[in-house]
């Protein structure tokens, strides 16, 4: 049955895009950063970079923000990326501006550390003296993302101003900026969920294991599987189970919803997400939190 | 089966596969969200999840039916305020197409975003109220919209239910369209009546509108063409990164890195490289790992040339025989971005394909009023939102062709040296002068 035909003509537009727009960031910007997760979209910012700048080296460093709420899976493959494409890697530990003070830890069951993630990333944009962090952000994702310019300017705050964004004409992106100032570039814009399952797909690269099937410790919480690790507090009611899962999304391990699958290929979780009838981010507590959840984490300066 | 589905209709229509983009305008009156909703809906694109939350949102606010706006309306101020004040992008696709959707507001102080949103578009979705036809908004639209030279624009006569589905007022309202389309020379347009709130000729051909023989909107956004009919001749290939990899293996690599605009690359192309003017031999086209044998417009490619010229970020690769205009002076038709006017001699950066250079603004030529398409002739004052024509000095030659033929090389960007800020947008244009007696001749008397 492992037989998809899909029609990649939209993928090789979405492509050249994408690979336009990362040739921009290399020659507007002196210090840019590729924020890399171990999730599908910045693995394939990573692939769509390798592309643009072939035979030569992709130019810039990969930023991981880590929450020490991880999936090892996920630091596994990022190292290894790290050293196949030759790219510096280069770590901002949560836990460690939580050290200096920077930052407090949530309290509570829901707690997570995903909104911690912006004092630390602005810390690293700060010290590292970054003038532009390419980001995986799609605009179909989200409904504040819908809004989301490709070169998206921040102030020396690291503030996104939603009702005041430069226009962005063609393809003639405008990254001229002050000093303090920077940008998040968002190449894959304009991908949905299934563009970037058919671009993996068709390209042939290599996913964690997490994205597919595997038997896993979990509990429901609010209608949602989450991923179950030894931090997570549970409600009295929740209940662990091993289950068959895998990731849609992959961010911090607690708030990242699993779902229930047995696919093992990638065809078949092509099939799977063609067919699915709930967002991706459906899963993600961070997004719940309430109507606007994005858009404030986003003017704070997340990703 | 919808009734398109015809065993007739499959044969006679070879959908191309690919990616259309195409932008809405019209307020929310005109039923713009409810259409992009109905879309969204039909083609099963709305999840779950982004229905229950818009449900439970709209009972909330004490709404009966469940407002598909919330969907669109990404900003807390534009929920707040009922209004889309920014472009939204919303996807969808269908097993023939996938398409994005420039969701653009349509009040006049907007309309620098209906700009934004249409300049990356190949379709705009136009709705007409059937209660009242051709208004100043109908109008505004359809001159940006042939401004920016879109492919196509499609009207939706929407709220035909409103109308009692007579064909009666759909054709009135189509004679008033046709006029206004000759009037601002658009290329090629479409005129479908609708009702976006029950889904007559949306996804699905309506039985209320029986004597309407034309397609659906959605048939006609799956199937109409928009592969470019540039001639090959007119490519142009502004080089925006040198690939210089400096590794054993490729020690010599001296790449050029872009996109290609406006026709169909070869190697063995013989090509002239500006401004320096001198010429060369395409040796190969790279993506990736493979040499291509041909690369058209839109790839993103690498170019190696035969001789080992000096070749930099903002010159431009372009066939030898066929240059465009290398000028320091420039006529191009603007929409002003922001809210600081423009000045008259003031010095701004112009920032066209790749390249960065100053300029000066010399004259303001003509100012058009947008709503009737007359020529303002007692006030020069360039303010957000006005269209005018201006001519520009840049301080290095710039490379350019008219718009029509290129939009690449024929389109720029103003911005501001004190703020950074995009202020605003043009388009080049040798026969912009004749192109506005055009619209000034006309008769003028849409407004109702």
């Amino acid at each position: 049955m492992n037989e998809l035909k899909i029609d990649t003509r939209h993928l090789q537009q979405l492509e050249n895009e994408a690979i336009f727009v990362m040739r921009e960031i290399a020659a507007q910007f002196e210090r840019p950063a590729l924020l890399f997760s171990g999730g599908k979209d910045s693995i394939v910012l990573v692939h769509l970079a390798k592309k643009a700048f072939w035979p030569g080296r992709i130019p810039f460093p990969l930023l991981h923000i880590d929450t020490g709420h991880n999936f090892q899976e996920t630091l596994d493959y990022r190292d290894d990326l790290a050293k196949k494409t030759g790219c510096e890697l280069i770590v901002a530990k949560v836990q460690d501006s939580i050290d200096k003070g920077r930052c407090v830890e949530e309290k509570g069951v829901n707690a997570s550390r995903n909104k911690l993630q912006t004092v630390t990333l602005l810390d690293a944009i700060e010290d590292l003296k970054l003038d532009a962090a390419i980001g995986g952000g799609r605009r179909d994702e989200e409904k504040a993302r819908a809004k989301e310019r490709f070169f998206s300017h921040r102030d020396e705050f690291g503030q996104w101003d939603p009702k005041n964004q430069r226009p962005e004409l063609w393809n003639i992106f405008n990254g001229r900026k002050n000093m303090g100032e920077h940008f998040r570039v968002f190449p894959i814009s304009n991908w949905t969920e299934l563009d970037v399952w058919q671009y993996i797909m068709q390209e042939k690269i290599e996913m964690p294991s997490l994205y597919y099937t595997h038997r896993r410790k979990v509990f429901n919480r609010d209608g949602n599987w989450l991923a179950w690790a030894p931090f997570m507090q549970l409600k009295e009611t929740e209940e662990v189970v091993e289950l068959d899962v895998r990731c849609r999304t992959i961010g911090d391990i607690t708030c990242t919803g699993v779902t229930l699958s047995t696919a093992d290929n990638l065809v078949d979780i092509v099939t799977e997400i063609a067919a699915s009838r709930i967002t991706e981010r459906g899963g993600r507590a961070d997004d719940k939190r309430s109507e606007a959840a994005m858009e404030d984490r986003k003017k704070e300066g997340y990703f | 089966m919808p009734s398109w589905l015809t065993k007739k209709n499959m044969e006679n229509t070879k959908p191309e596969i690919g990616l259309l983009r195409f932008t809405t305008a019209g307020s929310v009156d005109d039923g713009k969200s409810t259409l992009i909703g109905r879309l969204l809906y039909d083609s099963k694109s709305i999840f779950e999840d982004q229905l229950d939350s818009i449900t439970e949102t709209s009972k909330r606010r004490g709404n009966e039916d469940v407002d598909l706006s919330l969907l669109t309306d990404g900003l807390r101020a534009e929920r707040e305020q009922g209004i889309t004040i920014d472009v939204a992008y919303r996807y969808f696709s269908t097993p023939n197409r996938k398409f994005i959707i420039a969701d653009t507001p349509g009040h006049i102080q907007y309309t620098r975003n209906m700009v934004t949103g249409a300049s990356t578009a190949d379709v705009a979705v136009i709705l007409v109220d059937a209660r009242n036809g051709v208004i100043e908004q109908t109008i505004r639209h359809t001159f940006i919209a042939s401004l920016l030279n879109l492919k196509h624009i499609i009207f939706c006569v929407n709220k035909m239910d409103l109308v009692g589905f007579k064909d009666e007022r759909f054709n009135e309202i189509k004679t008033e369209i046709e006029k206004l389309s000759a009037q601002v020379g658009a290329k090629s347009t479409h005129i479908i009546p609708i009702s976006a709130k029950f889904g007559d000729n949306v996804v699905d051909k309506s039985e209320n509108l029986s004597w309407f023989k034309g397609d659906t909107l959605l048939h006609l956004l799956e199937t109409i063409r928009i592969a470019d009919d540039y001639s090959d001749k007119c490519v142009r290939f502004p080089v925006q990164y040198v690939i210089r990899p400096n590794n054993d293996k490729f020690h010599d690599y001296r790449g050029y890195a872009g996109r290609i605009s406006g026709g169909k690359i070869y190697p063995g192309d013989l090509v002239t490289i500006l401004p320096s003017m001198l010429v060369s031999r395409i040796k190969s086209i790279d993506v990736f790992e493979n040499s291509l044998e041909v690369a058209k417009s839109g790839d993103s490619v690498t170019i190696v040339l035969e001789d080992d010229i000096d070749v930099s970020r903002g010159n431009m690769i372009v066939p030898s025989d066929n240059l465009p205009e290398v000028t320091k002076d420039i006529n191009v038709m603007i929409c002003w971005f922001n809210e600081k006017p423009m000045m008259l001699r003031g010095k701004y950066i112009l920032r066209h394909s790749a390249s960065e250079v100053k300029c000066m603004i010399m004259a303001v030529n003509n100012k058009v009023n947008i709503n009737s398409l007359e020529e303002v002739s007692d006030d020069k004052d360039v303010k957000m939102n006005d269209i005018a024509n201006i001519s520009i000095k840049t301080t290095a030659p710039v490379f350019v062709d008219n718009y029509k033929k290129n939009p690449v090389s024929g389109s720029l960007i103003l911005v501001d040296e004190a703020t950074n800020e995009t202020v605003a947008a043009g388009r080049n244009d040798y026969f912009i002068n004749s192109f506005l007696q055009t619209l000034i001749c006309g008769d003028c008397i849409f407004i109702k």
